[in-house]
């Protein structure tokens, strides 16, 4: 584990996206102990629309509530629906994606196909369509994200699963009687963990800009519980006279996803077997 | 007479550093026109990196030259220094004057493109051929190579056509400019015997036809000793010793020239066969199989009718406790198929195995032939040793790392890999941990498909050592699946000849090896390069094996057999 940490550092982009989702994650555990410059729920309201200064670090919206506290609540809340939602699909994706390569044929053509429908859709119009059904709110924003995200999985599973279970090492397994938990286990899922690693990861990115877009479009989280779309939502009557509260959100939301999208193409070249055997 | 192709301290560096790797390191040479001079040694003796030297291909692979020269004697008279040459000059050498053909003929054929056209490329660039003169020139050097029935052949894509008809369209392609020097890197070691005699032959006659010179690479001393006129061994980057042939093999002065002479499987028809288990009129077989049919479904498209691949055939055969049965037979023969059908890995379409319950739950276990590909590389050596027992129901506990420490220093690995992983080990390394760990269940029956036959020669003969001392040891039954007749003279007690998915040959080891009775078993026996037999002349066969793709319900005609012996049964040829 610490030489996978070292090898982030010594990788450009690995160490600029790692020291981004710390940030992150660090705004993130501060806001949810409330840890914040100020209450991002309470009205300052003679302090309405002020710009950035040293008391209000990132200025005020229309009801006097100060955006940077109400920022670091909004990240908090994106990281909770990104890594939940990721959390389920590549759960879902992974068991749909094993037991599709491990059944073959016909299982194979059924979960595949289920997968290919869900993939034609665009991902917002999916997620739009199962919160019409189920109602807005943070769990079905998880609910509509996961099931968005788990074909990916199940193809990126599905893929390297069927070559490995033409490997000579799974026939011996089957030789020694090994039970299919077991060989589906040790044997596929262990030499699946690099590429997951990296979908994971990349998935989280697309994660945090669809919970902004659901938020942005009044479907995801709601007031007056602050999160990142929501503000940018609010902020865009407001444009000309006051940029920073559309230039902040925006930017927290492009920064996450650099982060996120750098670590990424970190841990693939990290992962990569090729550098793996030049290392051992 | 000046040389052809004289190199003086060759020195070859890979990495950033390549004066502090070398790879080779100081080799020397001359081959005079029309002579062969065959390269020998072991993975990683710097072999193929000397060759590759010659034609420059080696700086595509990250190497480089530092020291020494390679002088090249051109078509025109002119002698040029290939090491200090620059790419756009080399660019003219390469297929001009040096032809290069490859181990692995399906991977140096571009599989989108008809051989055909590959083959009308290689004179457009090297002669500036076009049209209808490229195609009647492609016809001609096919013909060269004995391809039969060469006009269709164009036609075909590289899948279509058989590993060893795939090689002899690259040496077409290296044909076609009329090099002065062809370098043949390990350019049979992928093919079967009967095909790798072929290409040996082919390659004897077309060097007799064409007065080029040859490079041969190879880990084989024994199949260069029908072609060569001079041997250079090498060993970590040196030239250990280098002479004639004949001086080479009667004569050897280096001790590792004597090693690898001694370690190459000298086949000897019979004569060497073990004596060690003699077959008993009482004892009772641990398995029995009795008229095996495998067979592999065919879809021709939607209302075509089906076929099916007859992949074995009505195979017999039985193996008593503590004896080695061979299979012998070429790739697409059924041997593999039928060790797999025996553990369950393949559906049987009809037939019976009957096994005698044995020492374990499971009483037969399988090595295979790629020991990269049959241990799970993230698995640590005890996580692998453990999966055995661990599927019959033990528990990891100090009683079961015990067994391991055991089985491991049994098998020639200190006790202390157990927190290791695979790519840690050598191939020969790891083909003992995979034995180690077959015999963590206490089998009565290993099959081992080809289990030494992805290994160097010297590995070869220790694992083939350790495989008759377990045996021994363990009173272990072998059914033991090569293509090679000098290994399995070493280590079997019968043999059973396959053929086309069927039995031909079936006896005890002595009698089919020195009097082998079915024309195929002739066959695959000639094959068998050899030191003693080098003097022999190679006769070209192209015979090929059968399309094993019959319509649906096709049975074959039933088996006639007849004795040829005690314990010998030979399957009767159809008059063709």
């Amino acid at each position: 584990m610490s030489k996978l940490f070292r090898a982030f550092l010594r990788h450009p982009s690995g160490r600029i996206g790692l020291a981004i989702i710390s940030l992150y994650l660090l705004a993130a555990i501060l806001g949810t102990l409330g840890l914040t410059p100020h209450n991002p729920l309470k009205l300052f309201a003679i302090d309405r629309l002020k710009p950035p200064s040293a008391t209000y670090w990132f200025g005020t919206d229309l009801l006097g509530r100060d955006t940077f506290s109400r920022l670091m609540v909004g990240i908090k809340q994106s990281m909770i629906i990104a890594f939940s939602s990721v959390a389920l699909a590549t759960l879902f994706g992974t068991v749909i994606g094993l037991l599709a390569a491990w059944w073959g044929t016909l299982w194979d053509g059924i979960l595949m196909r289920i997968m290919d429908v869900l993939l034609a859709f665009p991902a917002i119009l999916l997620a739009l369509l199962i919160i019409a059904i189920v109602g807005p709110g943070t769990s079905t924003s998880v609910a509509a994200i996961a099931v968005v995200y788990t074909p990916i999985f199940a193809r990126v599973v599905r893929g390297p699963a069927l070559s490995l279970k033409q490997r000579d090492f799974v026939d011996a397994a089957r030789t020694f009687g090994s039970s299919q938990p077991y060989i589906l286990s040790r044997h596929l899922l262990l030499n699946l963990v690099a590429p997951l690693a990296v979908q994971v990861t990349l998935a989280l990115a697309w994660a945090l800009l669809t919970e902004a877009g659901l938020s942005f479009l009044g479907l995801g989280t709601q007031p007056p519980t602050p999160s990142l779309g929501l503000m940018l939502a609010e902020s865009k009557n407001l444009m000309t006279q006051a940029p920073w509260l559309m230039i902040f959100p925006a930017l927290t939301i492009m920064l996450g996803i650099l982060g996120f999208n750098l670590t990424g193409d970190a841990l693939r070249d990290i992962l990569d077997p090729r550098m793996e055997r030049r290392e051992a | 007479m000046t040389p052809l192709l004289s190199v003086r301290d060759l020195r070859v560096g890979f990495g950033q550093t390549p004066a502090a790797n070398e790879v080779v390191k100081g080799v020397s040479f001359d081959l005079a026109s029309g002579e062969t001079l065959a390269i020998v040694g072991e993975s990683g003796s710097g072999k193929s990196v000397t060759a590759l030297s010659v034609n420059r291909l080696v700086d595509f692979g990250g190497g480089h030259i530092t020291h020494g020269s390679i002088l090249l004697q051109r078509s025109d008279g002119s002698v040029l220094d290939v090491a200090k040459s620059d790419e756009k000059i080399l660019r003219t050498i390469r297929g001009r004057d040096v032809g290069m053909i490859f181990q692995e003929p399906m991977t140096s054929l571009n599989p989108v493109h008809t051989v055909g056209a590959q083959i009308e490329e290689a004179f457009r660039l090297n002669r500036g051929l076009h049209g209808a003169e490229a195609e009647r020139a492609a016809l001609e050097v096919l013909d060269r190579v004995r391809i039969p029935d060469a006009k269709s052949r164009l036609g075909y894509y590289p899948h279509q056509l058989s590993g060893g008809m795939r090689q002899r369209v690259m040496i077409a392609m290296a044909l076609a400019s009329s090099p002065r020097l062809l370098i043949a890197d390990e350019p049979t070691t992928a093919l079967d015997v009967t095909v790798q005699a072929q290409i040996m032959a082919l390659l004897a006659e077309l060097k007799a036809e064409t007065g080029m010179s040859m490079i041969f690479i190879t880990h084989d001393i024994g199949l260069v000793a029908g072609i060569a006129d001079h041997i250079m061994v090498m060993q970590h980057g040196l030239a250990v010793e280098q002479n004639t042939t004949d001086a080479v093999l009667d004569n050897p002065q280096h001790d590792y020239t004597r090693h690898l002479l001694n370690a190459v499987p000298h086949f000897t028809s019979g004569k060497a066969v073990r004596a060690d288990n003699e077959r008993t009129e009482t004892s009772e077989p641990i398995v029995k199989v009795d008229d095996l049919v495998v067979r592999f479904p065919v879809k021709k498209g939607l209302f075509k009718p089906r076929g099916a691949i007859h992949a074995v055939d009505g195979v017999s055969f039985d193996l008593m406790p503590g004896e080695t049965l061979a299979i012998v037979g070429e790739s697409g023969s059924g041997k593999s198929t039928t060790a797999r059908a025996i553990l369950g890995l393949n559906e049987k379409h009809r037939g019976a195995i009957a096994t005698k319950p044995g020492r374990s739950r499971r009483p037969i276990q399988m090595v295979f032939q790629d020991p990269f590909a049959s241990l799970n590389p993230r698995l640590n050596v005890e996580a692998l040793l453990a999966e055995p027992a661990i599927a019959n129901g033990q528990k990891l506990d100090d009683a079961l790392r015990t067994r391991m420490r055991f089985l491991l220093d049994r098998v020639g690995l200190p006790a202390d890999v157990l927190t290791r992983y695979p790519h840690q080990f050598s191939g020969g390394q790891r083909q003992r941990l995979c034995i180690a760990r077959v015999l963590m269940l206490n089998p009565d029956v290993v099959v081992l498909d080809e289990a030494v036959s992805a290994l160097d020669v010297s590995v070869q003969a220790r694992v083939l050592d350790l495989l008759v001392d377990l045996q021994h040891e363990f009173s272990l039954a072998y059914l033991f699946i090569s293509h090679d007749m000098a290994v399995v003279e070493r280590i079997a007690h019968r043999i059973a000849v396959m053929y086309a998915g069927q039995i031909v040959e079936i006896g005890e080891a002595r009698s089919v090896l020195s009097d082998p009775q079915h024309s195929y078993t002739k066959r695959l026996i000639s094959a068998v390069p050899a030191v003693e037999r080098r003097r022999q002349h190679f006769a070209l066969d192209a015979t090929q094996v059968p399309s094993l793709v019959r319509p649906a319900g096709y049975e074959p005609p039933p088996a006639n057999w007849r004795e040829a012996g005690q314990d010998h049964r030979v399957r009767i040829e159809e008059a063709k």
